[in-house]
């Protein structure tokens, strides 16, 4: 890309913030995942009996099992989630800044 | 190019023939139903190469399908890419043998998708044109900097190779009643063949029909065996319970200690956003959009389909486990125990044969053959591609190789690496190759992440901080395993490990992060600050998409 190209869009208002809200956004759902996981993981390794109690009385299906699921739901859902808004929001402003600057 | 492929249907059929005659040695009967359905996907995935081979003309179709793949297309792919066999039998297997430990492992395959999504995706593909050194490289020196990424690349498809080759001669030792060393040939020729002559669009759609027929037939088994118990988890989970205890619906040793823990998460989250065979897959869409519907669709994909392995683990717990049908008589009068025919991984395999019986047996063998040769197709075109493309193309002919001879390097490279992992998987029949998958993971994780990753967000990193860092990690995951437990103790028989944990991921990621760090910025030449004055312009492109390949084109 060239220099004088690269300093417009950068001097582009929506190339601002599509950047602000984005990283924001991307760095949020990343935190929010690993804080996920690694909740799960550190639990294993230093509470596995909190994993392993029962749902109810008379069932022998552990909390782990719907936690687990859970975790699985939850990626996808996240993943839809940044989909969703990447595709929409964040394209319409990008479409914006590539019509900005389709002369160059 | 048809009469070649004529020719390799005559000798496939040719190749089960003379396993038909010789059958003393084999472990399984012959299975009629499993070489039909077989050879009815390996006729169909050679037209589809054929096909496919027409549109393969330049590098663009070699290397990315020629860009036109959909995201959802591009979804399944990569989630076919991700299901190999070793994932299929091996977590099933994993459920049957420790219950919920195999969910846990399962979870950590998982949730590297969405990180890739949030961090990876889009620059990869804004920025790249055919493999992850495309980006590595944009601003850093090419002639190091892609020869390191492609001897990571290479590292990485290899030992992957391995692992998927072995586990091949095995299977279809067990399955289809081949010999070994027919069965890894077999593997080899098709696999040189898909890719040769078609390419990743051969490549792509082999993986796609092939994700379908795996997660249809995974579904079919968890379905029956719900229906057992009236889709009542409690049930199932009660009586499998009865056979093997109840610590099979608990964390078990599967991460015993905190290190191991953090450290094996670190090396299946890293891991798979430094997989060069993942990474190439967002070349093949047409633009950013379509690449996070890529990732949306596999992580769903992929999510199910682990779903589904937990449910037929345990299915194998009720069904098959204890079944004398499924005991192997011979091992149970050495050791005692209730050992399955072939070990725990082949769980799930006779699990299809308890709810499908021989029909269903066939189809899921099948299915599992074809598993093994749309990965190992995808690995080889991902090794071929450093090759010609990283390293033939652009560092020894400096970006100037024109578009045929580029051609010709990548199908000899391919053929090279169809013979490597021949050769590879018959030399390590016999080899305890435990350590092989998790050590691709921590050379992708401590090498080809961090590169990547910094490459795009890190404004100060230069050329002489990722090849030092990198090379470092490289070289701090190979060293950590073999002094770790699985090789030196279990397989070169030293008493005691000297690194204690099998995953060493955690501190290869760290050395290498804090190596490319430290060498990056005590770099004041003038090429590193040329570099870093060009981080600028590359991190506008990396965002907005805007002079990338393929994507503002038209």
């Amino acid at each position: 890309m060239k220099d004088e190209l690269a300093e417009k869009i950068k001097a582009n208002p929506d190339y601002q913030k599509l950047v602000k809200t984005r990283t924001a956004f991307s760095i949020k759902l990343t935190i929010t995942m690993l804080v996920v996981y690694f909740t799960f993981i550190l639990t294993i390794a230093f509470k596995p009996s909190l994993l392993a109690t029962p749902l109810s009385d008379n069932s022998v299906t552990t909390i782990g099992v719907p936690v687990g699921i859970i975790i699985i739901l939850f990626a996808f859902i996240l993943t839809g989630i940044y989909t969703r808004k990447a595709n929409t929001e964040f394209d319409d402003l990008n479409n914006k800044i590539k019509e900005s600057v389709k002369d160059m | 190019m048809s009469r070649i492929i004529t020719f390799l249907i005559l000798s496939a059929i040719v190749l089960y023939g003379s396993g038909t005659i010789d059958g003393e040695i084999q472990k399984q009967d012959l299975n009629m139903s499993a070489i039909v359905m077989f050879l009815i996907f390996v006729g169909a995935t050679l037209l589809i190469t054929y096909w496919a081979a027409k549109r393969t003309k330049s590098p663009k179709d070699f290397y990315t399908a020629g860009g036109g793949i959909t995201g959802f297309q591009n979804g399944m792919a990569i989630a076919g890419d991700y299901m190999s066999a070793a994932s299929f039998l091996g977590i099933s297997g994993l459920v049957y043998l420790k219950g919920y430990d195999g969910l846990i492992y399962s979870i950590g395959f998982l949730v590297g998708w969405p990180i890739i999504l949030f961090m990876i995706a889009e620059p990869l593909r804004n920025l790249g044109k055919y493999s992850f050194a495309d980006v590595a490289s944009y601003r850093l020196r090419q002639t190091p900097i892609r020869t390191l990424a492609a001897s990571g690349s290479i590292a990485t498809v290899i030992l992957y190779l391995i692992a998927q080759m072995v586990g091949s001669g095995k299977l279809i030792q067990l399955l289809f009643g081949l010999d070994y060393e027919i069965a890894v040939i077999l593997v080899g020729i098709l696999m040189i063949l898909y890719v040769t002559f078609g390419g990743m669009l051969a490549t792509t759609w082999v993986q796609i029909i092939k994700a379908f027929l795996l997660l249809s037939g995974a579904t079919f088994m968890a379905i029956a065996v719900m229906l057992h118990y009236d889709f009542s988890f409690n049930a199932l989970f009660s009586h499998a319970t009865e056979l093997k205890g109840i610590d099979i619906m608990s964390p078990g040793g599967l991460v015993s200690d905190p290190i191991s823990a953090i450290s094996l998460a670190v090396a299946l989250m890293f891991g798979t956003a430094g997989l060069p065979h993942i990474l190439m897959r967002f070349f093949t869409v047409g633009d950013a959009k379509e690449a996070r519907k890529s990732v949306f669709f596999a992580t769903g994909f992929i999510g199910y389909f682990y779903f589904l392995t937990f449910i037929i683990g345990f299915g194998a717990i009720v069904m098959v486990f204890q079944n004398p049908e499924y005991l192997d008589l011979a091992k149970q009068a050495v050791n005692g125990g209730s050992p399955i025919l072939g070990g725990n991984n082949m769980s799930a395999i006779h699990l299809s044969h308890a709810v499908g019986g021989d029909l269903f047996l066939g189809f899921i063998s099948a299915v599992a053959f074809a598993t093994i040769l749309a990965v190992v197709s995808g690995l080889t075109l991902a090794g071929a591609s450093a090759i010609s493309h990283d390293l033939y193309s652009s560092v020894f002919k400096e970006g100037n190789a024109d578009h045929d001879a580029e051609m010709r390097v990548s199908k000899i490279a391919t053929v090279g690496l169809g013979i490597v992992a021949i050769i590879m998987g018959i030399l390590f029949e016999k080899q305890n190759i435990a350590f092989v998958v998790g050590l691709a993971f921590a050379i992708a994780a401590s090498a080809n992440f961090p590169i990547l990753f910094l490459s795009m967000y890190w404004k100060r990193l230069t050329t002489r901080g990722a090849v030092i860092g990198g090379s470092a990690g490289l070289a701090t995951a190979v060293i950590l395993v073999i002094l770790g437990p699985i090789v030196w103790v279990d397989i070169l028989g030293n008493a005691e490990a000297i690194f204690p944990y099998k995953y060493p991921a955690l501190f290869s990621v760290i050395v290498s992060f804090v190596t490319i760090y430290i060498f990056s910025v005590t770099d004041s030449s003038n090429t590193a600050n040329d570099e870093r004055e060009l981080f600028e312009a590359q991190f506008v492109r990396s965002q907005t998409g805007i002079g990338s390949h393929g994507a503002t084109e038209h």
